[in-house]
């Protein structure tokens, strides 16, 4: 198993290693919109909102370990769909979860790297310093890894079911999911009907938690175990999904045309 | 004789209203090279699918070294390969790169051996730094051999592997297969539309039609019997009938 997967990282580990391009992208929208956020928030916070560049900057940089993490798992099926490749995954005696368990470790780099050059751009630019949350910022950071990662699995069972006709979903997910999980705004800002799809995102109690640590009232205990039981519920809910798709489409025969279109 | 490394009965798939394989029945002995033939939409590659574990079938089942492909998938993929025309390695990796990879998907623990040696015999060793996207039609075919023999395959299966090669390529590569399985005694199952190089590189040729096997045997035994002078003559009655009245029919 080991093996299998260690084969699985260096096949994305070397794609990023062969093409510059690909390796700044994974930095440049990022960056992008930092600055876009950054600058806005400071002007806000000059014009009414004492807090705006902590709780935009922040939530910018916490949503894109969401988005990340999503994108590895998702990317990873696309991609071979793309380069038809999927076929001769498929072939090898890689089991599904070793699939998901390599992009899922994709996912914490690609989430981590960038996540690291906007925590010191953020501290650098608008005085923002995510590390002074210290450790409560622990569990926020693991809560959303989770949570793409459960994303990722949904997103990838749907590319393997509808392959590239559904390439819009790569993209288009995460953007669905972030309106309903407060990332700029507090949840009371939604309208009632909204509110309960919020507070069933492991998400939204992250995002609320963080605003909450940064307002200097703690980390509340209820905020995170929300947060680490709706994951859960998430990740084994993708996981099922993922194995049910699989053999759906072993069964319709849409396997063996994945990257033959 | 002994056991059948594949052993297919009453195999059977449908799609929605259409049957794409049609109770299949056969065997392949170790060692052996087998033809699945036949036109367009006569079940070779769903045939194919369906020993890889690719796809479910309807009815009947597929054994490969007498485990059944949809219980025993993983433990069966360990032992197989797989190469056809239609697919690739990723583009943007070197050709060691993508060796290496699948080395390591295949459980190889020192890849380095193993992957140089395959790429001198396949005569690819001065292409392994190149990016993959960039090798020619018969490089990239060659490569793709590569991978196929990586975890030292008991049954490989090639689906057109030839396809889209110039005469003199498709024979270094017949050559070159020819040469590992008679080293191996790989089994090989083999669908190609080249009737002529089917000819010459397969022990036996199993001809479908709609998703049913017409007629079996080896090329020659099989020319006879449709009293046809070529393999092409053969597909291309199979292709326009549908079926082969050939002469052990007609005394039926």
């Amino acid at each position: 198993m080991g093996s299998r997967i260690l084969g699985l990282l260096l096949r994305y580990g070397y794609l990023y290693r062969r093409s510059l391009a690909r390796s700044m992208e994974l930095f440049f929208w990022p960056v992008m919109d930092l600055l876009v956020w950054g600058f806005l928030s400071t002007y806000l916070q000059r014009v009414a909102a004492p807090r705006a560049v902590s709780y935009l900057v922040g939530a910018l940089i916490l949503w894109d370990i969401l988005y990340r993490c999503q994108q590895a798992i998702t990317l990873a099926v696309t991609e071979d769909i793309w380069v038809k490749n999927i076929l001769n995954v498929f072939i090898a005696p890689v089991r599904p979860a070793e699939l998901l368990i390599a992009t899922s470790i994709v996912g914490v780099v690609k989430a981590a790297a960038p996540g690291v050059l906007l925590t010191v751009l953020a501290l650098a630019l608008y005085d923002f310093d995510l590390l002074a949350l210290g450790a409560s910022l622990a569990p926020f950071l693991a809560s959303l890894l989770l949570f793409g990662w459960a994303v990722g699995m949904f997103t990838a069972a749907l590319i393997l079911r509808f392959g590239q006709a559904a390439e819009a979903l790569v993209w288009g997910v995460p953007f669905l999911i972030q309106p309903f999980s407060a990332v700029f705004y507090p949840v009371d800002i939604l309208p009632a009907w909204a509110r309960p799809v919020a507070l069933a995102l492991p998400s939204t109690h992250v995002f609320e938690g963080m605003r909450a640590a940064i307002a200097g009232e703690g980390v509340r205990g209820t905020t995170l175990l929300a947060a680490f039981g709706l994951n859960a519920a998430y990740l084994a809910a993708g996981a099922l999904f993922f194995a049910w798709m699989l053999q759906r489409v072993r069964e319709k025969g849409y396997l063996g045309k994945l990257g033959m279109e | 004789m002994a056991d059948p490394v594949i052993q297919v009965s009453g195999l059977t798939k449908r799609f929605g209203a259409t049957t794409a394989v049609d109770g299949l029945s056969f065997a392949v002995q170790r060692g052996e090279i087998l033809g699945l033939l036949g036109p367009n939409g006569a079940g070779k590659t769903t045939t194919l699918q369906l020993l890889l574990g690719l796809t479910t079938p309807t009815a009947g089942e597929a054994r490969v070294f007498g485990l059944d492909v949809q219980r025993h998938r993983y433990a069966i993929l360990q032992r197989v390969n797989f190469s056809s025309a239609y697919i690739s390695l990723p583009t943007n990796l070197t050709a060691w790169e993508n060796l290496h990879v699948f080395a390591r998907l295949y459980g190889l623990r020192r890849p380095r051996p193993k992957v140089l040696a395959l790429a001198e015999t396949f005569g690819i060793a001065d292409l392994l730094e190149r990016v993959t996207g960039a090798l020619s039609s018969g490089q990239l075919t060659r490569l793709n051999l590569c991978k196929a023999f990586l975890n030292d395959p008991e049954v490989l299966f090639l689906d057109e592997p030839t396809a889209s090669l110039d005469p003199d390529i498709a024979d270094t590569v017949r050559q070159a297969l020819r040469a590992q399985q008679r080293q191996r005694g790989v089994t090989i199952v083999y669908t190609s539309h080249n009737m002529r190089e089917v000819e010459v590189l397969c022990d036996r040729v199993l001809f479908l039609a709609r998703g049913r096997a017409v007629t079996e045997g080896s090329p020659r035994d099989v020319m006879e019997r449709a009293r046809q002078a070529s393999l092409e003559d053969v597909f291309i009655r199979i292709a326009r009938d549908g079926r082969l009245t050939d002469a052990r029919d007609v005394e039926a």
